[in-house]
């Protein structure tokens, strides 16, 4: 089939960027979206234009390098499809298809397609682990969960950090992001400890980075390519508050 | 030179145990005093870096992708061996290492692999501690499947993303240590060089992949996390990013390179749709549990599958291999599929693949159970081919996956480059001529979280602290020079092809030549072939943008310079290495079954290669492996 990519091109943080057009033929339902990309870069290199700039690496839907909007959508139109799992068959000849940066105060463009995500593993520095040194666990099995815990637990901790939830989100909040780990650790007794301060520092730290509050939009959700739910929302909700009635928040100690 | 593996003496089962006393410690008010570099943010170099700041050394720890989280070993899906024996189905720490030497085909260390069956207990309780969420069971104790070379269920699992959990648990750990200041990150920085001072390994250049800032790190000592090299084969499961620059450049320093030829064909992965695929996805060894591979029995067959007869079917992995049936070691499953495929039996377009079929399984155990079980694998397939498995059985195929060879390093995880310490899938060390399933993330865990922690202390307790030398030096100064020099040089040829052109074709000369079945006359003119095309990159190749910017061509192709010298060692190794082992199949060498035959005689040795400088022959160092414990037989999976 042929289809019009519509790609926003901007050579570095600062310079303004544009919308440039480019033709494709020959394009097949067995290719990724991102195999296209490849195909459109070594055309573009060999006519001694700059190739498209796009995060990206397992290809396979499970490190979370990739992702922009493509024609506004963030990961594209199929559901629970990350952008390198998603394949040209799910477009039809003749399409036009807009390819942009995920937009969000929180993510500055690097270039092209990439932007800086960093303020993610900010967040999960803020709090969002088990403070377990290395060698101090007791044996595996003294620590029994529920089989329905620990699969709820696992729904959350899915999440592969994309920032699609957050470039979905009218008010770039990285409230699912940030629910999603605070969820994954407290479903399980080892996170009971640390639970209350997670749920402190990750909520101020997320505020702090410039992200949006939550309106209940469920943009996040339906973007999600990791199913995802709003029910992690209302959990961190619950954590938030409970938290803030019973402690305060102190800063990540050694001992 | 004589290659030390300094194995500690006395019998295998204490031999751990005695040599973490009699390595030196470093007094904890001195671990601040030194720095370590870690490069790489996988299992090994994750749990490395985030256990070490925990002791209190002063870490700096560096990636390619933009996020630590992001390493390639968030990819494994299938699982995690570890000798608990909670099924009560008889396994201990000794049938796991016996397991592992077997299941290498008897070329990897003894001492080294029973380690790794001793510490794979204490990776699964640090795990749970840190809050992977495993599989449980209903009564909430930890639940396990079997896979691959094993006939007892060891495997620990996260659904179908056990790599991506266990790795989130390890990134969780250093995040913290990044919080506390005992780790600095720098994502998004790519090792260039490796700083070699009076012999021993103090320091990296690296990188900045967004401002193009090269830029020097000294440190007491460098570790390397950097993964596999399987990319050189273009086309494999590997990230796009992955590469082996990073042990490329320590090996052109002057550390060994061992067993290069060791490459891992994994045998269920979707098969290549076209010219335009840039990379192949794995589906989970754990299918093999409840999926039947088969092919139909005469060539030429192109009848739907669910028209062709059970009698005109061929299940040959059950057929040929009895006892292990579908669950058969990797590198056996791989050849067999080929080899029913080069005998015109394959299936699917261009009729390279064959038939993993689940339709036994559903009717036996209901599609309930096995949606619960790969549900998200059946997902994928979907998506990727655009064909339901639940009507058409999956087709697959083997791809290339993982690679046992890498830097050697001793007992202590280090190279005979004093200093330099690698670990993971970038040393070569457990997994010998052939890895098993599940055994990848116990060993990356085990380098990190438990072996590294206590090794390093003995090379640094020897380190006067304070005595590190700044960036300012002049080996520094060097290195720096030569990385931009590289640059200016691959970004001024200005040629007519790109980057991918070149690697997808030393792709095809490693696939054809070096791949699945080697024999010499292919891999001749497999080292004939690979500096041709070597030469014509470094005239012909076409670099865009300029080095002072975020520049994915110039990565790009600084990853390619390497692998078009790093495959023709790999080349040469297999050439070297004329008997048949684990994954390494010289077609000479075979029983009239087909099964490797190995030659312990002449070939019981790692292989540790020394550069000699760009264009002369590498120099062949041996390190004789002794098997006092597992007795060396030819492996019958039958």
């Amino acid at each position: 089939m042929k289809l019009t990519l519509k790609i926003w091109r901007q050579e570095s943080p600062s310079a303004k960027g544009r919308l440039v057009a480019y033709p494709m033929d020959h394009v097949e339902g067995d290719m990724s979206f991102l195999e296209l990309l490849d195909i459109l870069n070594q055309s573009l290199i060999k006519k001694g234009e700059a190739p498209v700039a796009f995060d990206h690496d397992c290809r396979e839907g499970i490190c979370g390098s990739c992702g922009f909007m493509i024609s506004g959508i963030a990961h594209g139109p199929q559901k629970l499809t990350t952008t390198c799992q998603l394949f040209m068959r799910q477009f039809k000849d003749g399409d036009t298809i807009v390819a942009e940066p995920f937009r969000s105060k929180a993510f500055p463009v690097i270039k092209d397609l990439v932007v800086d995500r960093s303020a993610l593993d900010k967040i999960v520095q803020a709090g969002g682990f088990i403070s377990a040194r290395t060698g101090s666990g007791p044996d595996a099995n003294a620590i029994l969960i529920p089989k329905e815990k620990a699969d709820k637990s696992m729904d959350a901790a899915a999440c592969i950090g994309c920032g699609a939830c957050i470039a979905a989100c009218p008010n770039g909040s990285a409230m699912l992001f940030t629910s999603a780990k605070i969820s994954h650790l407290g479903l399980l007794p080892q996170g009971q400890t640390e639970r209350h301060q997670r749920a402190l520092r990750m909520v101020s730290k997320m505020e702090e980075l410039g992200f949006g509050a939550c309106s209940n939009h469920g943009e996040c959700e339906a973007v999600c390519p990791k199913g995802i739910t709003l029910e992690f929302i209302a959990r961190l909700n619950r954590d938030f508050l409970v938290a803030s009635v019973v402690a305060t928040k102190e800063a990540v100690k050694k001992v | 030179m004589t290659l030390d593996a300094k194995i500690p003496s006395g019998p295998i089962e204490k031999k751990w145990e005695k040599h973490r006393f009699d390595m030196k410690l470093v007094n904890p008010s001195n671990k601040r005093k030194y720095k370590v570099i870690v490069v790489g943010t996988g299992l090994a170099g994750g749990a490395a870096a985030a256990s070490l700041g925990q002791l209190g050394y002063e870490v700096e720890a560096f990636c390619y992708q933009d996020s630590a989280r992001r390493a390639h070993s968030i990819a494994a899906q299938g699982g995690i061996n570890a000798a608990k024996n909670y099924q009560n189905d008889g396994d201990s720490i000794f049938r796991l290492f016996y397991d592992t030497v077997k299941g290498g085909d008897f070329r990897s260390r003894e001492a080294n692999v029973y380690r790794l069956a001793e510490v794979s207990n204490a990776i699964i309780d640090q795990c749970v501690a840190l809050g992977v969420p495993f599989a449980r069971e209903y009564s909430g104790y930890l639940a396990n499947r079997s896979f691959g070379g094993a006939q007892v269920s060891r495997t620990f699992y996260a659904r179908g993303q056990t790599g991506q959990q266990l790795l989130l648990g390890a990134y969780a750990a250093l995040s913290r240590e990044v919080a506390l200041g005992s780790v600095k990150m720098y994502p998004r920085h790519e090792m260039l060089e490796l700083v070699v001072i009076d012999g021993h390994a103090k320091g990296i250049v690296v990188r900045d992949m967004v401002t193009g800032k090269v830029s020097s790190h000294a440190a007491d000592t460098v570790l390397l996390a950097t993964g596999g090299y399987g990319n050189v084969f273009y086309l494999s499961t590997n990230a796009k990013g992955c590469n082996t620059t990073a042990i490329w450049r320590a090996h052109r320093k002057g550390a060994f390179f061992a067993n290069p030829c060791y490459t891992q064909i994994h045998p269920t992965c979707i098969p290549v749709a076209g010219e335009h695929q840039s990379k192949l996805t794995l589906m989970s060894e754990s299918l093999r549990n409840d999926g039947r591979v088969w092919v139909p029995k005469k060539a030429g067959d192109h009848r739907k599958p669910w028209e062709i007869p059970e009698d005109d079917r061929d299940y040959y992995l059950e057929r040929k291999y009895p006892s292990y049936g579908n669950l058969a070691p990797r590198d056996i499953s791989s050849r067999a599929a080929k080899q029913v495929c080069d005998e015109g039996r394959g299936v699917g377009p261009g009729g390279r693949g064959v038939y993993l079929d689940f339709t036994d399984s559903i009717s036996r155990l209901g599609k309930g159970v096995i949606e619960a079980r790969y549900g998200n694998l059946f997902e994928m397939y979907e998506r990727i081919t655009g064909e339901d498995p639940w009507k058409w059985p999956m087709r697959i195929y083997p791809a290339m996956h993982y690679t046992m060879g890498g830097l050697w390093v001793d007992y202590n995880l280090m190279s005979n480059l004093p200093g330099l310490h690698v670990l993971g899938e970038a040393n070569f060390s457990d997994h010998g001529a052939n890895r098993l399933g599940a055994s990848a993330l116990m060993q990356g865990l085990a380098d990190g979280y438990f072996v590294i922690p206590y090794t390093i202390a003995d090379y640094l307790a020897k380190v006067k602290p304070g005595t590190r030398a700044g960036v300012d030096h002049p080996a520094f100064k060097e290195a720096e020079a030569e990385v931009a020099g590289r640059m200016k040089k691959l970004l001024s040829i200005g040629g007519t092809k790109t980057v991918d052109e070149f690697h997808k074709e030393l792709g095809q000369v490693m696939w054809e030549f070096v791949g699945m079945g080697r024999n010499e006359a292919g891999l001749k003119t497999a080292l004939q072939k690979i500096p041709q095309i070597r030469e014509r990159f470094w005239k012909e190749v076409l670099v865009p943008g300029s080095g002072a910017d975020f520049n994915q061509e110039l990565e790009k192709a600084g990853r390619v310079a390497d692998f078009l010298e790093m495959g023709e060692l790999l080349a040469y190794d297999a050439l070297m290495r004329d008997e048949s082992c684990g994954a390494h199949f010289r077609e000479e060498h075979q029983t009239p079954d087909g099964e490797a035959m190995r030659d312990d005689e002449k070939y019981a040795y790692v292989a540790a290669w020394e550069f000699k400088g760009e264009g002369k022959a590498p120099e062949l160092h041996k390190e004789a492996l002794e098997f006092e414990n597992v007795h060396l037989a030819q492996r019958s999976y039958k």
